[in-house]
């Protein structure tokens, strides 16, 4: 993107001017060098962004933007339901509540050192991971809808995780007013056997060391410290998810026609929230946020048993759960108005600052952790909300790296096999994968620079740099 | 014949073929192609779905979903497509294939969902139907 078409705010934030059928203007958060770096594809989709109904302040994006469905991945906008605002299929996707978890240990880098090949091994063995993996728990219908409704509460409830894991997950593991009656049967079909699987793509989990702090008072608040082990992993709704986005594509774009939207683009299938479509398709994407949580949580304390088996007197506690494609009922501030605001994000994190009534106590004071994953070989972050980003972004920061070179262009460069032999030799992370043609696609050299994403953030406000993580064992679907 | 082609994110399909039909089951080739090695599928079972849609674009849509669909519920994979009727946006097709297994098929990456983006059914200067769109892998 060419940054002279933009009106220049400060070093990491640029504004795309209100035009046309522009209902707000644009706002880009990122360094100039990540702006240039977008394709034209970004400032086309955040312009159609733009231009829906009820739309507040802005439509923005993230600094690891790029060319998505309707809205750009790394898209954040809000509408307001008192001024006919709609919610958008575009702006939460096919992957419902894609996110990080992300679990501390009691270990630290040195006394894991003896352990990592059987661990390696034993996570690789019980984490379900890549195409046509089943999980451990199969379910009926009657089973599943329960996981819908109840998420990561009904998986603890069966002996999947602890009480007090539900304290640090996004909505404590659970999102009210879920209708498993609105998600089409097809959809738990394809679900019945997917409950705890990782999957495969960009999904991952990951053993990684707290190499660097730069906030340390936070990062007390946290209880993270230097050269502490911590287990990410990153994953969503599964199949159940990917339906329900097919089936509300069509039952959307129907709407959107019946209620004269005049969407700039088909793929941003929207209907008023005040809407039966609106409201069914939010009830039905609940289910597919209380999945995903159901699912991490799985995955999550099926990495804790392998820890305890291999390693003796290890402790596994959770640190925090966040999604990225997600719209969310929230109250923001606009001018001097408290409103009730229906937040998309879309490969955005929730960020909030301090004293939002959503955080965990531990975390009041500290701001939300924001979890920023990275790719296999370089580093994964961990960032703080903060009440200007609260402010700016109703509250959102980046999700990932974000892809910079394609998934096939990616397989012509590079080979799986020497990736997973050069992060072995030159970084000593043990890389464990079910598709070396996956590998490739995932190369850290297709992504864009995460240190350089991570400091648009930071520097821009939207949440501020904690803690750095490098990965010593990366398992991928 | 079928092809894939460069998106940034995510993988474009597009199938071609002496009509619609066939550049159908050549995309529904194209997708497979992303998720596993297509010569080692055996075409021992056989399933039928349906599909219909508002536009001839949106039944491309909702062919290559019921695919993936059927991927899920049946845990088979298919190498053999064929529609075998087509009429006002709605149609009739048979999956040929068998079941799923990572180690024989060369699972590589799953696909969500085929997608609205870049989803277009056409003819070409040759006169030959294309049909594509960008799947979200």
């Amino acid at each position: 993107m060419d940054v002279a078409q933009l009106n220049k705010i400060s070093e990491y934030e640029w504004e795309i001017k209100q035009t046309g059928k522009m209902n707000v203007p644009g706002r880009i958060f990122a360094s100039q060098a990540l702006v240039e770096e977008m394709g034209d594809k970004v400032k086309e989709q955040i312009q159609n962004v733009a231009q829906l109904p009820g739309i507040q302040k802005s439509a923005m994006a993230m600094p690891d933007a790029h060319w998505g469905y309707g809205f750009p991945i790394g898209g954040v906008a809000a509408f307001d339901p008192e001024e006919e605002g709609v919610i958008c299929m575009g702006g939460v996707g096919y992957d419902i509540s894609c996110g990080v978890r992300t679990l501390k240990t009691n270990l630290t880098l040195e006394e894991i050192q003896p352990y990592l090949k059987p661990l390696a091994d034993e996570l690789f063995k019980t984490v379900p991971a890549g195409l046509g993996v089943h999980g451990k728990i199969k379910l009926d219908e009657k089973q599943l809808d329960e996981v819908l409704l109840n998420g990561a509460e009904w998986v603890i409830e069966k002996g999947y995780g602890l009480e007090e894991d539900l304290e640090y997950t996004e909505e404590k593991g659970k999102m009210e007013g879920a209708d498993p009656t609105k998600v089409s049967y097809k959809a738990k079909k394809r679900q019945f056997k997917e409950v705890g699987t990782l999957g495969s793509g960009n999904h991952y989990l990951e053993v990684q060391y707290i190499d660097e702090i730069y906030n340390e008072k936070i990062a007390k608040m946290y209880g993270l410290e230097k050269n502490q082990i911590v287990i990410s992993l990153h994953c969503g709704s599964r199949a159940l998810g990917h339906q329900i986005g097919v089936d509300y594509t069509k039952t959307l774009t129907e709407a959107s026609q019946k209620y004269n939207l005049n969407l700039p683009d088909k793929e941003l299938a929207a209907a008023p929230i005040n809407s039966p479509e609106g409201q069914d398709y939010f009830a039905a994407m609940k289910a597919g946020v209380n999945t995903a949580l159901a699912n991490r949580q799985v995955i999550g304390h099926l990495a804790r048993t392998a820890f305890e088996k291999i390693i003796p007197n290890s402790e596994v506690k959770m640190f925090y759960d966040i999604s990225h494609n997600t719209c969310k009922e929230e109250e923001h501030i606009i001018g001097n108005k408290k409103k009730k605001l229906f937040v998309h994000r879309k490969g955005a994190t929730r960020a909030f600052g301090p004293g939002r009534k959503e955080l965990p106590k531990a975390y009041m004071q500290a701001g939300q952790p924001v979890l920023i994953g990275g790719t296999m070989g370089t580093s994964s972050f961990i960032l703080a909300g903060t009440e200007e980003g609260t402010e700016k972004t109703f509250g959102s920061a980046c999700h990932g790296a974000g892809r910079g070179m394609s998934r096939k262009q990616a397989k012509k460069q590079f080979y799986g096999e020497n990736i997973i032999s050069n992060l072995k030799q030159q970084h000593k992370i043990i890389v464990k994968a079910h598709s070396a043609a996956g590998v490739a696609e995932e190369a850290p050299g297709a992504y864009k620079n995460v240190e350089e994403v991570v400091n648009s953030v930071h520097y821009a406000g939207l949440a501020k740099k904690i803690i750095r993580l490098k990965p010593v064992i990366n398992i991928k679907g | 014949m079928y092809e894939l082609f460069e998106h940034t994110a995510d993988i474009g399909i597009r199938g071609f073929g002496k009509s619609i039909e066939e550049s159908f089951e050549e995309t529904a080739k194209a997708m497979t192609s992303i998720l596993v090695d297509l010569n080692t599928i055996e075409p021992k079972k056989t399933i039928k779905i349906t599909a219909e849609a508002n536009s001839i674009e949106e039944l491309l849509f909702e062919f290559l979903n019921e695919i993936l669909a059927q991927i899920d519920i049946e845990g088979m994979i298919f190498s053999e497509f064929k529609i075998t009727k087509l009429k006002n946006n709605k149609l009739e097709a048979e999956l040929k294939g068998e079941e799923l297994k990572p180690k024989k098929h060369h699972t590589k990456t799953q696909v969500k969902a085929a997608t609205y983006s870049q989803l277009k059914v056409y003819q070409n200067q040759n006169k030959e139907w294309v049909s594509q769109c960008i799947v979200d892998v």
